[in-house]
């Protein structure tokens, strides 16, 4: 039998983004239901590398990124539970002079939206962190970025939604959806859903959700590739990336060392992500290239997960163009988990004063209503 | 239809036996395995130049070993032979090898898995002690390496192993500090009509079980809770019998095993379905009669796709490989089929009397206290995992992985996932097989990262 839930608002999704959205949609005395294909928090928001990173940004993000950054500190109350939210500091290495004056210019960039980068000279990053490969020439280092457990941060925020009386389906995935005079009616496995707002959140299959409404958004499927070892002695205290991004490596406390680079084999019509021998290994040597104490660790597990990337890298986020109330925040391009709180404030203020103190307007679905699909291959840029 | 590349994954009865089968039939295959020398876990053999008679070595079952070790050596160039090999991975029709060169990459049209089991683990006070060893673990180091996991040594089990091992250690010398079977001697009484249908077999059971009993062991059964004591190593055993008395003998070494668990990580990989087996209690890949798996091309045989034993690893591999010459359409001996067939039908009575003889020991899942370490590579602890099964909606076996990093360590879930499932099944009142089962992830046992530079990377 077909469960029929009447809501305020219906979210397709249930990644951090959404079920921060539904937190703050409960709080605000809306009605909401989330429906989630797989389990809350799976996704990409539960399979990422876990980094909490401003610098790097498009500059576009950084707004919302600074935004998102103090709601970290607060999560563990929040949430009731442990993020494993470290502000571990972020540094950015930079492997040749040109790749140092990159640096210098995104830093100079990054001042005027408030975020202090401290440039390191060679010494000054052998001094800090004496373990670095021989081929380090300078670093940029964001001190208030860090790293967090993904696997427990989507999920948290769906048990808070539900406490506060949001109705969360899992393994239901939405089918279709159209508008009708009140809202909308959504048709999901085993649900019906009607709703006055509906959220697209789908992540890689946000695309697919926009066309129901007749909207163009070019989200291609993005699988980053990931590896940890078993536990080593600790001696990473940053959370570690460099320029070009084709290598992300964080400690844990507990002891083991993940990384990434490069992307896994992905099925986007399955929803389905593997990690890439040849990836896998071409990280492990790049890895251990940039800390040459990995050459001594195994490797215990790799892994990968399904994100939406648009083609110019940064997310859909904001009220369609072409049907009332209904909101988009998808195609996080691989580095979604650090604003995935902040969306969902974004969402809920779009909703509840139709109109949100972030600048969004980057990040309009309207500009891919001319795009032309030349049949190129979107090229992944860095994540975490 | 052009040569096919067949690859074997495991040299133990069942891949032996599909090997020789396809080298009869016309394949060369490959056969890859983790040992230095064929033969498995079950007819392993101890390392050149350590050589011992096959009668000491597999008693009753010398035959047996010597004929499936002397497949190798009769086939000659027939069987393209890697041993010390890993397959960690199998993604589409490839496999990823760790060997003597380092990394590897092997494309296959035909796979037969033939991956074989290890023991079931079960936490119990003390299990962590240096001096606790898996029965598997404490035959092996007899086998292959001949020496004894302790001076005096104490037995726990849940499967005919148990007998088994207690008499190869006292004949290779040791003090048996107690044989203790937690499944009730009414079980085995009662099921013994069903165990005659192999009477061969059954009669090594009682004869094995007959000579520990005349050699004055103390020897229990429905024993109920075992706790093995010490501070920094094993130094005794105590139990706790069915009316409830406790028991105490001092050893320095404990085997301990409740029954076997097949290898499935390579089937899982390679995208089998899976099935719950209601009779061995656990997730075991989906196979027709022949050892199709749901997966085209790929083949399933022996104790990785199900316990059997031995004696049904052989048979099952050399079906596996008949299905597999007939699928790509060489010639198959029908008599050889129907034979073959015959025997493993005969067999199915015998492991449903077996496995019933030996049932479940749910009270010892039940008596794992709150405190018990779980899963030993990332420090998880029983409680740990009922408190986020109830507080965090952790409801399946890779949810309650994601949140507590149980089958998370260097095992990935080999050691802890059993007993993982059956606590969570028991904490939020599911039958065991509706909490799902741990997905597997590449490498199924950890590469180091060093040997890449040697090896063929992209």
């Amino acid at each position: 039998m077909t469960e029929q839930l009447d809501v305020d608002v219906a979210i397709i999704g249930g990644g951090i983004a959404a079920c921060a959205a539904a937190v703050a949609l409960c709080e605000a005395g809306l009605t909401v239901a989330v429906l989630e294909k797989r389990l809350c928090g799976a996704g990409a928001s539960g399979v990422n590398f876990g980094g909490v990173r401003q610098q790097g940004r498009d500059l576009v993000e950084l707004p919302l990124a600074r935004r998102a950054r103090p709601l970290w500190d607060d999560l563990n109350r929040l949430l009731g539970e442990d993020v494993e939210f470290e502000a571990s500091g972020h540094i950015k290495l930079a492997r040749s002079e040109a790749d140092m004056a990159e640096l210098e210019r995104y830093a100079a960039d990054a001042r005027d939206y408030g975020l202090e980068l401290t440039m390191l000279g060679a010494n000054a990053v052998r001094d800090a962190l004496p373990w670095l490969g021989p081929k380090i020439v300078g670093a940029s280092l964001c001190a208030s970025d860090g790293q967090a457990n993904p696997r427990v941060v989507g999920p948290a925020y769906a048990r808070l939604a539900r406490k506060l009386g949001a109705e969360i389906r899992e393994l239901v995935p939405a089918r279709h959806a159209v508008t009708t005079g009140a809202g909308f009616a959504i048709e999901a496995d085993g649900v019906s859903v009607k709703s006055r707002w509906l959220v697209n959140a789908a992540g890689a299959g946000g695309g697919a959700v926009a066309s129901w409404f007749g909207e163009r958004a070019p989200v291609a499927p993005l699988t980053p590739n990931m590896v940890v070892t078993e536990p080593l002695p600790y001696f990473i205290p940053r959370s570690i990336g460099v320029v070009g991004g084709d290598i992300y490596v964080r400690q844990i406390p507990r002891g083991n060392v993940i990384f990434g680079g490069g992307h896994g084999w992905g099925d986007a019509e399955l929803g389905l992500a593997r990690p890439e021998t040849g990836v896998s290994l071409g990280a492990m040597v790049r890895a251990s290239d940039v800390v040459p104490a990995l050459k001594r660790a195994h490797v215990i597990r790799s892994w990968s997960g399904m994100d939406g990337q648009m083609p110019d890298h940064i997310p859909v986020i904001g009220a369609s163009a072409a049907t009332a109330r209904l909101v988009h925040a998808f195609g996080f391009s691989g580095h979604g988990f650090q604003l995935g709180p902040v969306i969902g404030l974004i969402i809920a203020e779009l909703i509840t004063e139709g109109a949100t103190e972030s600048p969004i307007a980057p990040f309009a679905i309207e500009r891919f209503r001319d795009w032309v699909d030349d049949g190129a291959p979107v090229q992944p840029v860095s994540m975490d | 239809m052009p040569e096919q590349s067949v690859v074997i994954i495991g040299a133990g009865p069942a891949g032996l036996r599909a090997a020789q089968a396809l080298v009869r039939g016309g394949v060369r295959p490959v056969l890859i395995d983790e040992a230095e020398r064929p033969g498995g876990q079950i007819y392993r053999q101890p390392p050149a130049g350590a050589a011992r008679a096959a009668e000491a070595l597999y008693g009753f079952e010398a035959q047996k070993a010597i004929a499936v070790h002397a497949i190798l050596g009769r086939t000659g160039d027939a069987i393209d032979y890697r041993p010390r090999t890993l397959v960690w991975n199998v993604f589409g029709d490839r496999l990823d090898t760790l060997g003597p060169d380092g990394q590897g990459s092997l494309a296959f049209d035909r796979l037969v898995i033939a991956s074989g089991a290890m023991d079931r683990v079960l936490p119990f006070p003390g299990w962590t002690l240096p001096g606790v060893f898996t029965l598997g673990g404490a035959q092996i180091a007899l086998k292959a390496q001949g020496v004894s996991i302790g001076r005096r040594v104490a037995f726990v089990g849940a499967g005919p192993l148990l007998p088994l091992v207690a008499y190869q250690y006292a004949k290779a010398g040791a003090e048996i500090a107690a044989v203790l079977d937690v499944t009730p001697l009414a079980a085995k009484v009662r099921h013994t009509g069903g165990m005659l249908a192999e009477p061969a077999t059954l009669a090594k059971g009682l004869r094995y079980t007959l000579r520990n009993a005349v050699s004055g062991f103390i020897m229990r059964f429905g024993v109920r809770a075992i706790r093995a004591e010490g501070e920094r190593r094993v130094t005794g055993l105590a139990w706790r019998d069915a009316a409830g008395r406790v028991h105490r003998v001092d050893c320095d070494a404990i085997g301990a095993s409740f029954g076997l668990r097949s290898e499935t990580q390579l089937a899982d990989l390679a995208g089998c379905a899976f099935v719950f087996d209601a009779l061995t209690h656990q997730w075991v890949p989906q196979r027709d009669g022949a050892g199709r798996s749901s997966v085209p091309g790929v083949y399933l045989a022996g104790d990785g796709a199900g316990i059997g034993g031995a004696d049904v690893a052989e048979l099952q591999g050399e079906r596996a490989a008949l299905a597999l010459l007939q699928d790509i359409g060489r010639p198959a001996a029908a008599a050889r089929i129907a034979t073959l067939d015959r025997k493993l039908a005969r067999q199915a009575p015998f492991r449903r009397a077996l496995e019933a003889a030996y049932p479940y020991p749910g009270h010892l899942v039940d008596a794992i206290a709150d405190d018990e370490i779980v899963c030993r590579c990332e420090g998880v602890t029983a409680a740990t995992l009922r408190s986020t099964a109830r507080g965090r909606d952790a409801h399946e076996l890779n949810r309650l992985k994601a949140f507590t990093r149980i089958g998370m360590g260097r095992c990935q879930g080999r050691v802890c996932g059993h007993a993982a499932a059956e606590i969570l099944a028991r904490t939020v009142g599911k039958d065991v097989a509706a909490v799902g089962r741990l997905r597997g992830n590449p490498p199924i046992k950890p590469i180091p990262v060093a040997n890449l530079s040697s090896g063929s990377l992209p």
